[in-house]
């Protein structure tokens, strides 16, 4: 590795340039702290914070677990056996990514809930509570897990089989093979999953107020919405940022420096599949439990409400297109800014790894880590003081958009320069290009495939944003999100349904590109 | 050189040409709060409002068409835009501030951002439903009461105030919504009133008797109506507006219990702000809301009750507006609140 080389100085000031602007909101957390810093230390300090923390942190392993749990099995079941339909079940088994935890959770409580659905099928009087924990972390777990499967399976497709064949010449048992020779492979990219899913854990706010699990971001809320204390939220904001850099940490001690280069594409022979004789019974029935309870189930009774919806006319098909077509605009451009960001800090780790662009990476993480409103409320204290002609327009929310997704575009890019060996670029250095040259001419092409992932994960996490949409676009403007949001504040199911639909099927668009990632025979 | 993501890199450019043909072709589609066709060119005041459009809209309208000025409403949660506006500070684009829930408005005031509203506003609302010092006024009332279903339970079983909903005869027959803010504030109200004591007692004893949890008032409506529960403690008129869609034979009725806090007004309430530069324009949209019309709307489309002097409640609203408790300062002291949702927590409610 060229762990030596000093990275390019235009690489580092873009690298500086992204991290800044995702510290931001962090930046701000620390202005309010640092207002009131005893009143700050004695918020983060309390034992109802330690509480929530020990809380928080239960619900972040419970939902990093039971993900890997599914993704794993899923993952392998559709790349490397003969699961039947297995191309169809990789794409079911990714789309529950496009269900926002808002609206996950308002169905699962619909269903599951007292006096759901479930309930008055089944005819009893009462069903074991979902609410708290449980109900978090089923919600959690259902609609983040394909931040696990993507990457895996992208990972599963490229692994050489030579080493396992090999393994398995010395007369291991498919299991064994998996577990010593397939399994440390996929580390890496499962610990880089598991983070995306951790973040997103402990930044959610949809799903834990709606069933009422108090994580941090539920405690930031009620400091706002009953106390109105802001140097309270910031502070509690400020242990989820400390937080975060522990997950980062984590995460990195596992993906480790292992990386496992190839030399470029097209050098790999395809696996052949196991087949799963009789087993394959329980592989279609476990892919069809996961299908169905985290996509068939909710978008089944999106459309009966919808059904409802539409025969009470309460929604305009024009009204839809446009909420659709801002909701577009917004997210492509997050996408598009995401993933050219995301490259500048992916190159300097991956190609450049020094103190400065490992913080590079870790503040480019801290608005992820946050939930919308602290990201939102950032941005409002500084627009408003430094910037006040960009204060609610299209470029700021693109900007936030951009900033709080930012992360989800760096793993993928992340993995795309880890798996291609640097010696390509050595080569063409040697060849007497320059630093930059060879940055666009092999670097940019290397990392296309990474940076699209990326683009399509930022893409769909910004078609669901909610609440920094309602703070800091420009006044007047709607999204599907904010429409949905209108609708059920009011307990309008039906109408909120159809936004939600639409929402849905757009989302779906890169989420089955995403599933099919690097499908195409090279 | 093939590479084996040229679909999605396809995509991302239908995406952004699709995306830079909205951005350019039509500049990016807003609505107007209400939807009304025929908005007024000249520029007015922008509201946050933590009301969502179906319940200011025509309000707003109304406003548009008589002062011939645009209001520019954003719609947010109230908590959150009581946050904004106090990370805004002087540069605020708000004008007024429209607050669902009577916490919001009062903190706002407490960072000093609220004007003093002239006195002939403040005339038009009765003082018990305005803050003493002048910077906010109520302009609907939202009363706490029991609702039942009256093909299972008489009116005359109801107990004077929701204290007699420990008895064993309602166990598992009540609803309620420990997580909802008009809860928390109703169970503010009855520490202010009866002490910690007593009000962790009602809680802990409602847990006992095996209260059910909804998320909010319109599922506790929703499942009395159905006969899944007997009553439950929520907002009038969410029952009411469900009658007005329903028709009278709607099952589920409301009592205001006359005992003790047993029905408490809460209020929506609207403020202008201080860094406001057309606040005799946000004057009069104030003044608007509590205008007859505006009051005769607001009652009777979401039947809460009109708040300004004179203003007559629906005729479904049988329990005159006076006959119903506010209340004191205490609701507004904001820290209470938070003791509230511990006291909830520890009693097992939340």
């Amino acid at each position: 590795v060229l762990g030596a080389r000093p990275a390019p100085v235009w690489l580092l000031g873009a690298g500086a340039i992204v991290g800044l602007a995702a510290v931001l909101p962090a930046a701000y957390l620390a202005v309010v702290i640092f207002g009131d810093f005893s009143a700050a230390l004695e918020t983060a300090l309390s034992s109802r914070a330690l509480a929530t923390l020990l809380r928080t942190a239960a619900l972040t392993a419970a939902v990093v677990v039971t993900s890997v749990a599914i993704a794993l099995p899923i993952g392998w079941l559709t790349v490397r056996t003969d699961l039947p339909g297995r191309r169809l079940w990789a794409v079911l088994c990714t789309l529950p990514l496009v269900i926002p935890s808002y609206v996950g959770a308002y169905l699962l409580v619909a269903a599951l809930g007292p006096n759901g659905m479930v309930q008055e099928a089944l005819g009893v009087n009462r069903l074991p509570s979902i609410y708290g924990f449980t109900g978090a972390w089923l919600v959690l777990t259902l609609f983040t897990y394909p931040l696990v499967l993507i990457p895996l399976r992208a990972t599963l497709r490229r692994i050489d089989p030579q080493l396992e064949d090999a393994a398995r010449a010395m007369g291991r048992s498919p299991l064994e093979v998996f577990r010593t020779v397939v399994l440390p492979q996929l580390w890496p990219v499962i610990a880089a999953g598991s983070l995306l899913v951790a973040l997103f854990t402990i930044s959610d706010f949809g799903a834990v107020s709606i069933l009422r699990f108090r994580s941090f971001t539920s405690e930031i809320y009620i400091a706002y919405q009953s106390s109105f204390d802001r140097v309270a939220a910031a502070a509690l904001g400020g242990v989820l940022v400390v937080a975060m850099l522990a997950l980062l940490f984590a995460s990195s001690r596992v993906r480790g420096a292992k990386a496992v280069h190839r030399l470029g594409p097209g050098t790999l022979r395809p696996a052949p599949p196991y087949r799963l004789g009789r087993w394959r019974w329980p592989a279609l029935a476990f892919c069809s439990l996961i299908v169905l309870v985290a996509f068939a189930l909710p978008v089944g009774v999106l459309i009966y409400w919808a059904s409802k919806g539409i025969s009470t006319g309460s929604t305009s098909l024009n009204t839809i297109a446009a909420l659709g077509g801002n909701s577009l605009l917004i997210a492509a451009w997050a996408a598009a800014i995401g993933a050219i960001a995301a490259l500048a800090v992916a190159a300097l780790v991956v190609r450049y790894p020094s103190p400065a662009s490992r913080l590079i990476e870790r503040l480019s993480h801290a608005g992820y880590a946050l939930p919308g409103i602290l990201v939102a409320l950032g941005l409002v204290f500084f627009a408003t003081r430094a910037v006040p002609a960009l204060y609610q327009t299209i470029a700021l929310l693109v900007f936030a958009m951009t900033i709080h997704y930012l992360p989800l575009a760096i793993g993928p890019t992340a993995s795309s320069l880890l798996q291609l060996s640097p010696r390509i670029e050595e080569a063409a250095r040697g060849m007497g290009r320059g630093q930059a040259e060879v940055f666009r001419t092999i670097t940019i092409p290397l990392a296309r495939g990474g940076m699209m992932a990326g683009a399509a994960l930022v893409f769909l996490h910004a078609m669901k944003e909610l609440t920094v949409t309602l703070i800091l676009s420009p006044i007047g403007f709607k999204t599907l999100a904010t429409d949905i949001w209108t609708q059920t504040t009011y307990g309008f199911y039906e109408a909120s349904a159809i936004p939600a639909l639409v929402l849905l099927a757009v989302a779906a668009i890169p989420v089955y590109l995403l599933s099919e990632q690097g499908a195409a025979p090279p | 050189m093939n590479h084996p993501l040229s679909q999605p890199q396809r995509l991302l450019a239908a995406l952004l040409v699709f995306a830079a043909l909205v951005l350019g072709g039509c500049g990016f589609s807003t609505e107007d709060s209400g939807g009304g066709s025929n908005e007024p060119e000249t520029e007015g005041i922008t509201l946050y409002s933590g009301r969502i459009p179906a319940a200011i809209g025509p309000a707003v309208d109304s406003y548009e068409a008589e002062a011939d000025r645009d209001v520019k409403v954003r719609f947010a949660e109230t908590a959150d835009l009581a946050a904004t506006l106090v990370e805004e500070g002087d540069a605020s684009p708000a004008d007024a501030f429209f607050a669902q829930e009577p916490g919001a408005i009062a903190a706002v005031a407490e960072a000093g951002l609220l004007t003093k509203l002239p006195q002939n506003i403040l005339d038009r609302v009765p003082p018990r439903y305005r803050d003493p010092g002048g910077r906010w006024v109520g302009v609907t009332g939202r009363a706490r009461v029991i609702a039942y279903n009256k093909d299972v339970v008489m009116d005359s079983e109801l107990p004077p105030s929701p204290f007699g909903l420990t008895a064993p005869k309602w166990k598992d027959r009540v609803g309620w919504s420990p997580a909802s803010s008009s809860m928390q504030e109703y169970v503010t109200a009855l520490r202010a009133r009866y002490g910690d004591d007593r009000t962790k007692q009602w809680l802990e004893e409602m847990v006992g008797n095996g209260a059910v949890s909804f998320p909010d008032n319109v599922t506790i409506r929703d499942a009395i109506a159905k006969g899944e529960i007997d009553v439950g403690l929520i907002n009038h008129y969410y029952v009411a507006q469900a009658i007005s869609e329903e028709g009278p034979d709607y099952p589920v009725a409301v009592y205001f219990p006359p005992g003790g806090l047993g029905s408490l007004m809460l209020l929506t309430s609207v403020g202008v702000l201080e860094s406001s530069d057309r606040k005799p324009e946000a004057f009069a949209f104030v003044r608007s809301l509590l205008s007859d019309k505006s009051q005769q709307f607001f009652t009777s489309s979401s039947k809460e009750y009109p708040l300004a002097k004179g203003a007559k409640p629906d005729p479904s609203l049988s329990v005159p507006v006076n006959q119903i408790p506010v209340s004191d300062s205490s609701l507004v002291d904001l820290k209470e609140i938070q003791g509230t949702i511990e006291l909830m927590q520890e009693s097992g409610a939340l």
